[in-house]
């Protein structure tokens, strides 16, 4: 019953949108496509608007990118002097070199933990697996912010680590971790962990055991055959990993404000820094505009390594 | 420079192809497989097997699926252990030794070329793990792709290829190293039927050529009779008979076998006479029927008689001078071309299978209901106790 009134109701619209030249097709892609034209590059303009202005005490604060002159001639205030400023102190600078720097030293990190252990999840036999999976995400289901928090209570001057190794006899005085940038790469590294694991694992176990045999076979020992067959073919895992990890590590606010020190400069605290303290909108736009383009270079170019792999 | 070896043909296997060494009890085995036995967990896969191989051969294990052909070959190659037994490659120990130290090599039902690497670097891997010069090891490898007549693709990836080339580079592959020993693991199940009749000679060509000892797993009799020196026909991890291809067909040693290969009509009868050039043996289904003796068979004992299709003639009228004559009624013809494929049902219900070949044309040719006799000589069938 309900299938005839719905089967009519689509025609009827099916009817409608091919009358106005709309195919099942566009529609479908329409929404992906409006989501991002939403969400994404509206803000993005209006960001890069603001990052064109100057900075004033008013409401919004920044100015207008033109301006009526006296005479009434259309005068463009608009410019690049937020980005100038941007590589002429070296605060920004200094800034998105640690910011990169950490972001690095994290993803490669993660990958060298995640990989074995995706590594082992994959070739696990099947009940064990399905456990070891929900293991690696399970901690998603707690909240994030308590998760780092967590982290301070391990690594403060009396924390659980410092007490461990105190007691057991391995210092004598306590190790300063918290406030290093060395805490904010475990925070980062033990947070993303699971979005390097995840892509590894659904590559790893389209691993096919023949391939492994076929290089035993031809006298390939384990460590070769991982180098010359496991590692190449895990290469679309590897790159899907690092993005995931690289990405929202350069742009970290949390971790670096909870976990990192004074001297931990991190490009997404400055951005706040600049939006929030110093309410200067049209730098912080800036900021996080270079930042954009930043994050977008490497994903472009690993993408079209993956891209031309794929096509030979 | 290409070591002179690849391309000539190793003196040792014309002569060994010339001699059927098997025949000689006193021939050296260059694969020996001693009691081997493979279980996983209740499950016997391979059932203390024991088999001589030869230098040189071309030995097909044949069998249906899950019979532990494929274990067996698995167990050669390295990739699984055996639970009992041991196998012996050219007088070494193989018990405990990796795939990667073995001097065998295989080619996989998949292929498993590796996906990431063209044609070239497949076909070298193995070379290049040996240590052996980049140089030297492309000169050989564009010498192997030659021999298997894919010159052209060496910068290809596997999956711009064919299915049949990309067979041949699996086949390439796996030569490249002269192994002493080459597992194929039905090797043109892949292709389709033409190719695969093709490639079957081409195999027997390079296996000539380069003189290895080919094992080939295969659940196809027709390329088992093709291919193989003997053929070793397996059924639930046993290996059930031995033999050259034609003794296979003509000399089963049990139902299993004569039923396996090609199609047969059973008898199941007891001995009545054994008289010393004639054996007289009464059956149901067909009364009393007249082989050639076979000794050490009992009066009265059970037995069946096994009896190709092309063994047994058809004709309208009585066949004088014929033993063996037996008549029934056309019940279905399939014509062939090549040849004509009939059903006829006994008078005692019983429906036997004949084939008669299109050698001369016949104007006028046997039909559906028609009255027929069934004719064969004694030396036609075969008479099994198993």
């Amino acid at each position: 019953m309900s299938a005839v009134t719905e089967s009519a109701a689509w025609r009827g619209s099916a009817r409608v949108l091919g009358w106005l030249g709309i195919s099942g097709r566009t529609l479908v892609i329409a929404v992906p496509m409006l989501w991002f034209l939403v969400f994404f590059l509206v803000p993005f303009f209006v960001l890069g608007r603001i990052s064109l202005a100057e900075v004033i005490i008013a409401r919004p604060p920044y100015t207008p990118l033109f301006e009526r002159g006296p005479e009434g001639e259309l005068e463009i205030i608009a410019g690049l002097q937020n980005y100038r400023f941007l590589f002429e102190d070296a605060l920004y600078r200094n800034a998105y070199f640690s910011s990169i720097r950490i972001a690095v030293i994290s993803t490669v990190f993660a990958l060298l933990i995640g990989y074995p252990i995706a590594y082992y999840i994959a070739r696990s036999p099947e009940p064990r697996r399905s456990i070891l999976l929900l293991m690696v995400i399970l901690p998603f289901w707690t909240s994030f912010l308590l998760r780092v928090y967590a982290w301070m209570g391990f690594l403060r001057r009396e924390g659980v680590i410092n007490n461990m190794l105190m007691s057991m006899g391995v210092i004598d005085t306590p190790l300063v971790m918290l406030q290093t940038d060395f805490a904010v790469l475990i925070g980062i590294v033990y947070t993303y962990l699971p979005f390097m694991i995840l892509p590894l694992y659904a590559n790893l176990t389209k691993l096919d055991d023949a391939h492994l045999e076929a290089a035993a076979d031809l006298g390939a020992s384990p460590m070769v055959t991982f180098f010359t067959v496991t590692l190449p073919l895990s290469m679309p895992g590897i790159i899907a990993g690092s993005m995931l990890v690289f990405i929202p590590a350069i742009g970290e606010y949390v971790i670096p404000a909870l976990l990192g020190g004074p001297d931990t400069l991190m490009i997404g605290r400055v951005l706040w820094d600049e939006f929030f303290s110093s309410r200067d909108w049209p730098v912080a736009s800036a900021v996080a505009i270079v930042m954009l383009v930043l994050v977008v270079a490497p994903i472009m170019w690993l993408q079209s390594i993956q891209n031309r792999r794929e096509l030979d | 420079m290409v070591e002179p070896r690849m391309t000539q043909p190793a003196p040792a296997k014309a002569l060994a192809a010339d001699t059927k060494p098997w025949r000689d009890p006193g021939a050296e085995p260059f694969i020996s497989i001693r009691g081997i036995t493979k279980r996983f967990g209740v499950f016997t896969a391979v059932d203390d097997v024991s088999l001589d191989i030869f230098r040189g051969e071309l030995f097909c294990l044949l069998g249906g699926s899950g019979c532990g052909k494929s274990t067996l070959l698995r167990m050669l190659a390295g990739f699984e252990v055996p639970t009992e037994g041991q196998v012996l490659i050219d007088g070494q120990d193989m018990s405990g030794v990796p795939p990667d130290k073995r001097p065998t090599n295989m080619m996989f039902q998949s292929y498993a070329l590796f996906p990431h690497m063209t044609v070239e670097k497949n076909v070298a891997y193995g070379l290049l793990r040996e240590g052996k010069p980049k140089r030297e090891a492309y000169a050989r490898v564009a010498e192997m792709l030659k021999l298997v007549k894919l010159e052209a693709f060496a910068r290809r990836k596997p999956h711009q290829l064919s299915g049949g080339q990309r067979q041949r580079v699996a086949l390439a592959r796996s030569l490249i190293k002269q192994p002493k020993l080459l597992l194929l693991d039905e090797p043109l199940g892949a292709l389709d039927k033409k190719l695969r009749e093709e490639t079957q000679f081409e195999l027997i060509r390079i296996q000539e050529t380069l003189g290895v000892t080919f094992i080939v797993v295969t659940h196809d009799q027709d390329e088992a009779m093709t291919l193989a020196t003997r053929i070793g026909v397996m059924d639930e991890g046993k290996i059930r008979q031995v033999g050259e291809p034609r003794e296979i067909y003509e000399e089963p040693n049990s139902k299993f076998v004569a039923d396996f290969i090609g199609s047969v009509n059973l008898f199941e009868g007891q001995v009545d006479t054994a008289a010393p050039d004639l054996m007289r043996i009464r059956t149901e289904e067909a009364g009393p029927l007249v082989t050639l003796p076979r000794p050490g068979l009992n009066r009265n004992q059970q037995v069946w008689i096994a009896l190709r299709p092309e063994r047994i003639g058809l004709s309208r009228a009585r066949p004088e001078n014929t033993a063996n004559v037996v008549p029934g009624v056309v019940q279905e013809v399939g014509y062939m071309g090549h040849m004509s494929n009939f059903r006829v049902k006994l008078e005692s219900g019983r429906v036997i299978r004949v084939t008669q070949s299109s050698q001369l044309r016949d104007e006028d040719p046997i039909s559906w209901d028609e009255p027929v006799f069934a004719s064969w000589s004694p030396s036609a069938a075969r008479v099994l106790t198993e």
